[in-house]
Order: structure tokens, then sequence, then C-alpha cells
């Protein structure tokens, strides 16, 4: 064991942060840092700098056009990404539907699909979730129906994160319905611009609209759209679903998200003194970070693990189980550092505008931003069901 | 001890809540909450009728409440059907301080606030105090029959609709001292003062106030020069008490709403709350919910205490309803899945109103350091 990082190492974190130093737009990274809602072009531009320098997929096999960083290059470039305030890079393109085409889809799906998700002209949105079908995903009902060379589709998503901005859908589909529920999903991948498909906004509490209900009727999709075999779609479904929890871990994201925190902390002054010095608000900053450094390393042994080939399972949950408790009291933190000012309510309209916000630096978003981050132990798989799956295979003996 | 509620106070209760869980429904709520104003004056003449801010004052100060208890009762009320309007901050704080200092004719000011024509906002806290009630640095000085104010207020609740604000201001003093600091009656369109207001994430408006050579004459003083400071104190209790048992009648809606949710949705093909996992959680939720109520009896009961006991007793319900408030909150929107999540559904509003009521009078940590400097 060395916890040390070599030489290679700490070169490729220098020339990491010279490249965001010279190519991240810095008022991209200040929206970032005082959590003002980015748009579609700001993601849009940061996915093209980063292709433009081949670093837009680290997980991804050189043959497809990725980086194929070792699990110790994507934590730098993790941490540096978000030491830097550099945007979110929206996963479900990249890091969630490529994995599964790099494995289960066809040549053609490869060739055509692969490169326009590192070239930015498809943005991919995740159809998963429905009314009924939440934690219980394998109960869902939009129907895909065989006509000829098309299916047919009908149903109902919901929770389609940023759908709004999506050209292109990713669903799971019931293609038969009389076998028992695992058996007889599908997953299709669905042009939004097809006739039939509408998107509705559905408002968070925080004030943001990142999500939406996607409605179909009567959808006609190739059925060259199919990836793999028809009715095998719950085995792909899955293997999605490992990718999207390592990357739920969110390393980075609660670094800067500490490091705001102290910001914070020390800008404000609590009975005469700064914040930071009071031994009530230092004690939980330090256990918190006492945690995130442990996470870190967690996060890092089974990433580690995960790319010698033994598939990440118990321990991608939980990776998303601590990791985004971490996350979530690191904003309750930021939230009681801003005092009465996490009061105004700074909606994404405001924030966008070129008003300057109420209150100190970094106070403005803080407690929309704790609100809204509760979403973090409920998707990707909710907390609970992370640890039925930690439990089933611990107690069980299950693997 | 008797723990039941007196008669005139279940019968305020009961009435109170018939009105709210008619007329202020979460569509009307959302309406409210979407207006400019960012209350309903309709609302507020009812509430004024029914004799709820008449509730809150004692009988000397033309009301028929005005202790622990009725602030409670009320209180409780308003925060179990997630109400936005005002009442903190035009009878509570305002009608408070004016009853408890003003002159004769100052307190005609009461009246109107009883009978709901006048709304009043305390401007007290200023960018850099924080939760601290004695630090002020907003000056006044005085010159002959004038006295000119300077500073800043910061997150005045209810500023714009408010016709006068009650001002602290340092007549003599360090900035956090206890003695020096007094209070104003300053007429909203005083010269002189300024306001930006913007709305609040859990419902309402604030602004930040500008005071800048706003002069008033002397008369506008409530009380003696420099002498403000133990009124704001227990009117800050007052307050806190208000802000706990609004925040314990949110825990109630927002635990049933999850209990009849964990009853009603399915997944797996069977209830949610048929898992363990969740009904402990739930069970959890209800003990401290059962301890969140003694906390409140307890501060309701002390507010008319002296002043260490009153405090001690209020820092405890405080710290308390926070640690509480914020675990019922998450986890109730946590057992509700992404539904919770949705600004539409009830829950979405009632859990910002529990956690954002720690941003008012103190979180849960400075309650907890108040409470160790009392017991030590
Ligand atoms: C902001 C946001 C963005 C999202 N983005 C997407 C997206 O882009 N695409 C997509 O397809 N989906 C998305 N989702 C949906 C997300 O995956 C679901 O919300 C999640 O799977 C939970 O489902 P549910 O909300 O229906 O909750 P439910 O399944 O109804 O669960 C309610 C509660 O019961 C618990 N529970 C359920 N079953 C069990 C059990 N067996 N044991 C113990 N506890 C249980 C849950 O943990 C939860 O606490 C998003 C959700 C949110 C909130
Ligand atoms: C110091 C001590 C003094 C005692 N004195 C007396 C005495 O004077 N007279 C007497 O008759 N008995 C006495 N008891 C026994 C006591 O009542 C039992 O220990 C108790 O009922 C628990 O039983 P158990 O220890 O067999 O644990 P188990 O019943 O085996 O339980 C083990 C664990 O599983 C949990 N568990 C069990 N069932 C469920 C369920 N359905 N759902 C969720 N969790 C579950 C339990 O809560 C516990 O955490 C005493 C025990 C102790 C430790």
């Amino acid at each position: 064991m060395d916890l040390n990082y070599s030489v290679e190492e700490q070169a490729f974190r220098a020339e990491l942060r010279l490249f965001l130093a010279e190519k991240l737009p810095p008022e991209m990274a200040d929206a970032v840092r005082e959590g003002r809602g980015l748009g579609k072009e700001d993601y849009e531009r940061w996915h093209a700098i980063l292709n433009q320098r081949g670093w837009l997929a680290p997980n991804w096999p050189r043959e497809f056009g990725g980086c194929e960083w070792s699990a110790v290059q994507r934590h730098i470039f993790e941490e540096e990404c978000a030491r830097a305030h550099a945007p979110r890079i929206v996963p479900f393109g990249l890091s969630m539907l490529a994995p599964v085409l790099q494995k289960f889809g066809s040549k053609a799906q490869q060739d055509h699909y692969l490169p326009r998700i590192l070239s930015g002209q498809d943005w991919w949105c995740q159809g998963y979730s429905e009314p009924g079908a939440g934690s219980d995903l394998a109960s869902l009902k939009t129907k895909a129906l065989r006509d000829g060379d098309h299916y047919v589709v009908n149903g109902q998503k919901t929770w389609t994160t940023l759908g709004q901005h999506a050209n292109w859908i990713f669903c799971l589909v019931r293609t038969d319905p009389t076998v028992k529920q695992q058996a007889g999903i599908s997953f299709l991948l669905i042009d939004m611009d097809t006739p039939g498909i509408e998107v509705r906004p559905i408002i968070l509490l925080d004030g943001s609209a990142e999500v939406n209900e996607v409605w179909f009727s009567d959808v006609r999709v190739p059925v060259e759209n199919l990836v793999g075999v028809e009715n095998k779609g719950w085995t792909y479904a899955k293997y999605l679903l490992t990718h999207e929890r390592t990357n739920i871990a969110g390393v980075g994201f609660s670094q800067a998200g500490l490091a705001a925190v102290k910001r914070l902390a020390r800008s404000q002054q609590h009975r005469g003194r700064p914040l930071i010095e009071n031994p009530h608000f230092a004690a939980r900053v330090a256990r918190v970070e006492i945690d995130l450094m442990a996470m870190s390393t967690t996060n890092l042994r089974i990433v580690s693990a995960a790319a010698k080939g033994q598939a990440p399972g118990v321990e991608s949950s939980m990776l998303k189980v601590k990791g985004t408790l971490i996350r979530q009291e690191i904003n309750d933190l930021a939230r009681r550092a801003a005092g009465v000012y996490a009061m105004p309510f700074a909606s994404e309209a405001v924030l966008g505008s070129n008003e300057a916000p109420i209150g100190p630096d970094g106070t403005a978003a803080v407690a929309a931003q704790y609100f809204n981050n509760r979403k973090l132990s409920i998707f990707g798989g909710s907390n609970e069901i992370q640890r039925n799956i930690i439990a089933k295979v611990k107690l069980g003996g299950e693997r | 001890m008797n723990f039941e509620l007196t008669l005139e106070r279940q019968m305020m209760q009961d009435s109170l809540r018939r009105f709210l869980s008619d007329r202020y429904t979460t569509q009307m709520r959302n309406g409210i909450l979407d207006s400019d104003a960012g209350f309903s004056a309709d609302i507020w003449a009812q509430l004024a009728d029914l004799g709820i801010l008449g509730a809150l004052f004692a009988e000397e100060q033309g009301g028929y409440g005005g202790a622990g208890f009725d602030i409670a009762v009320v209180f409780e009320e308003l925060g179990r059907a997630g109400v936005v309007e005002p009442l903190l901050d035009s009878a509570i704080l305002g009608g408070g301080l004016i009853s408890a200092l003003g002159s004769a004719d100052q307190q005609k000011l009461v009246e109107q606030v009883i009978e709901g024509s006048l709304h009043l906002a305390f401007a007290h806290g200023e960018p850099a105090s924080r939760y601290d009630l004695q630090h002020v640095e907003t000056t006044a000085s005085q010159q002959g029959d004038a006295v000119t104010l300077n500073g800043c207020k910061a997150v005045v609740v209810n500023a714009e609709a408010a016709g006068y604000l009650i001002t602290s201001a340092r007549e003599f003093g360090a900035p956090r001292d206890e003695a020096g600091i007094s209070l104003f009656l300053v007429p909203k369109d005083a010269p002189g003062l300024s306001m930006r207001g913007y709305p609040l994430l859990a419902g309402g408006r604030a602004a930040e106030v500008a005071l800048d050579k706003v002069t008033l004459p002397v008369t506008a003083r409530l009380g003696g020069a420099g002498a403000g400071y133990p009124v704001i104190a227990e009117r800050a209790a007052a307050a806190s008490v208000a802000l706990a048992a609004e925040t314990l009648g949110a825990m109630e809606t927002a635990t049933a709403l999850t209990r009849d949710y964990l009853q009603t949705r399915q997944q797996f093909g069977r209830p949610i709350g048929s898992f363990q996992a969740l009904q402990h959680r739930m069970a959890d939720l209800l003990i401290e919910l059962t301890q969140a109520r003694s906390a409140v009896i307890n501060a309701a009961g002390h507010l008319s205490a002296a002043p260490r006991l009153r405090d001690l007793h209020i820092s405890a319900a405080r710290n308390l309803v926070a640690r509480v408030g914020r675990l019922v909150a998450e986890e109730s929107i946590q057992l509700h899945g992404g539904i919770a999540m949705t600004q539409d559904y009830a829950l979405a509003h009632i859990a910002k109103r529990i956690v954002m009521a720690e941003h008012r009078f103190g979180d849960a940590d400075y309650h907890l350091e108040t409470f160790i400097d009392l017991t030590a």
C-alpha cells in the first residue's frame, strides 16, 4: 500500500490544473460556485471544451474514443474539476448509456451513437421511472408493441432529468406483458422529435425546473433502436444502474462544498467572532470532513477494485448511501452558516439575472441547494433500496 | 398539574383549525406564495374577524389572551396549515413591542393591529448580528426634539406591508452592549428610509432596509432611551414560543401526510408502509414529535417566568424543535420519494416552513450555546 500519488499522477494533476485555469470560462466557474442554475448552452460549451482536449470520457475504452483513465486518474480529474468549479458533465449519454451500448449495443449502434455523444450532437435523458414504478422499477407499464419494423410506444415516464434539453431518450419499455415482470422489459432508444411525444415540466420545491414528465402516445420507433435482445432489457438496465451509482458518490462535489462552507464560515460573524471558530459549528464541519476523507479513500478502493475486473456490486450501493449522506450534511452546514441570509428565495430566474443576490457572497443559493439535494438520497435507487441490496447480499450470502 | 387546554383556548383552537382546513388549502396557499404581496389580505381580515390577532394580546392591551399558551395554540394551528401570513411580525413582535413600551398615544396602534388594519415589522437584525439580539450597530442621535437614525437592517420580514417599522438603534455603548439600545416607531415612508424587498424561500416577504439620516421626533421613541433590550429579549422569547409551536404544527402535518402516504403508496405489490425499515422510521418520528410537543409546552409555560428561567426553557425548546424539525422534514421527504420534492405537493411547503423556522431568532447551535451558558 502506498497512499502517496505517484510522480505521474502528480504530473497529471498539474496538467489538469493548467488546463482548467486556461480553458474553464471564469463566468461559468462563478455561476457554479454561486450555485446559479446553468443553461443548456453552458453545459454544451463545457462539453465541447473537454471533448476538444479528449477528456470527455474518462471511463470509456480507447477504441471508442475514451481516455481509459485509471481509477486514480479519474478521481484526480473529479477532484480538480470540482475544485475549479467546473460544471458537472451531464451523465446520461456519457456515463450511463454509453457503457450499455459499448457492452450490449450492435456495431451499427456503437458507430452511430457513440461519436454523437462525444460531439454533443445528441443530448440523452433517462426514461426509467414511471408514476407507479419508482423503487419498483420492474413494474413499469409503458408498452412497446411490435408493428412490422417498428415498435409502437404508449405510456408515461416521469422525473426525467433535463429532458427539456434532450433530443434522445433511452427507455425501459414492456414488450411482453405475459411473463414475469423482469423478463418482459426491453431497452429502447427513442428520438424525442418523433410525433406523439410530449414533455411537461415538473417544478421542484426549490423552484427549479430540472425534471419532466414525458408522455408517449402511439410513438413509432424503428426496431433497429432496440438495444441487445428483446425482453432482455432488465439486464442492461441493471448494468447501467451500477454505473449511475458509482458516479453518485460525488466526492469532488463534497470537497468543493466543504471548502465553500469553510469560506462562508470564515466570513460570517457569530457572537462577535468568525463562525469558523465557533466550537459547535467547527465540530460539525470537522466531523463531516473526517467522513469525507475516509469516503475519498473508500471511493478509490472500490473504483480500483472495479477497474481490476471485480464487479462493483454491493460496494457501489455503499458509495451511494454514504456519499449522498455526506453531501447532504454539507448542504445543511452551508444553510446554517448563512444564518438569516438563508431565508431569501433565490429562484433560478433571480440567480440567472444580473441583479445582485441578497446577502453576503455565497449565501444566496444555500437553502435552495439544501432542499434540492434531498433528491440525492431518493434517485438512482433510493438509499433504502441500496440498504436492502447491502443487507440481502451480506445477510443472505448472495453475491 | 393539568395538561388540558382551557375551554376558551380549546374553542379558539377548534375554530381556527376549522377555518384553516376549509379555507387554507394547498391550492389557495400556492396562489398566495406566487402573489406579489406574499400574503392574502382577505385571509388576514378573516383571521382578525375570528379574533386570532386579539388572542395574541392580553386584556389590558386590548386583546383576550397573550400568554404563552395562547401563542402556542394559535401558532400550532398556523403551522399545521402552513400559513404564511405575518402574524409573528405584526402581532407578536410589532404589536407586542408597542404594547410593552408605548405611550398611551402609541398604544392606539395596537388596536389597529388587533382589528387587522395595520401591519408592522420589527427591523432589528443587521448584516453582522446573525442571531445576537444585543448586536446593534445602527445609531440614533438626539438633537433637541429630533432623533436621527443611520444604519442597515437585514431580512426585515413583512417590511413592505408594514405601516411602521419598529426599528432598533443604539443611543450609546458598544455594538454588542445590552444597554444603549432604543426602539423607534419609524413610518414606512419616512424620508431617508429605503428598502429592497424580496420573497422568502418558505413564503412571505422581507426587505433589506437602509436608514440614511432618518429623522424622527423624539416622540417616536418607544419607552426610555437605551432601555429597549429587556423587552426585545422578552418579545424574542415570545417569538420563539410562536416559532416552536408553529414548527410543531407543521411537523404534525408532515408526519400525518407521511403516514397516509406509507399506507397508500404501492411498490413491489404492497403498501410501502408494510416494510419494517420504514415502519421503524415512522415510529421514531412519532417519538420525537411527542418530545417536541413537551418542549413547546415547557417553553410556553415559562414565557412569563424570570428571564433566566424563561430563556433556559426557550432555548431548550428551540434546540430540540430544530433538531426534530430537521429530522421530520428530511425523513418525510425521503419516505415519500420523488413526489415530496415537487412544489405542488403540500409537503414541499410544509417541509420548508419547518426547516426555515430555524433561521429566525436562533438556530439549533445558537440555542444550544445559550442553554449551556444558562445551565453551566
Ligand atoms: C430530482 C429527481 C430526478 C430524477 N431523475 C430521474 C431520471 O432522470 N430518470 C429516471 O428514470 N428517474 C429519475 N428519478 C426517479 C427516481 O429514480 C425515483 O424517484 C426513485 O427511484 C424512487 O422512486 P419514487 O420516487 O417513486 O419513490 P417510491 O419508490 O414510491 O419510494 C417511496 C419511499 O419508500 C421507500 N421504499 C420503496 N420500496 C422500499 C422497500 N422495498 N424497502 C424499503 N423502503 C422502500 C423508498 O426508499 C422511499 O423512501 C428522479 C427523481 C428525482 C427526485
Ligand atoms: C439485563 C436484562 C435483564 C432482564 N431481566 C428479565 C427479567 O427479569 N425477567 C424476564 O422474564 N426477562 C428478562 N430479560 C429478558 C428480556 O426481556 C429479553 O432480553 C428481551 O425480551 C429480548 O429477548 P432476547 O434477548 O431473546 O432478544 P431477541 O428476541 O432474540 O431479539 C434480538 C434482536 O432482534 C430484535 N427483534 C426481535 N424480533 C423483532 C421483530 N419482530 N422486529 C424487529 N426486531 C426484532 C430485538 O429487538 C433485538 O434487537 C432481561 C434481559 C436483560 C438483558
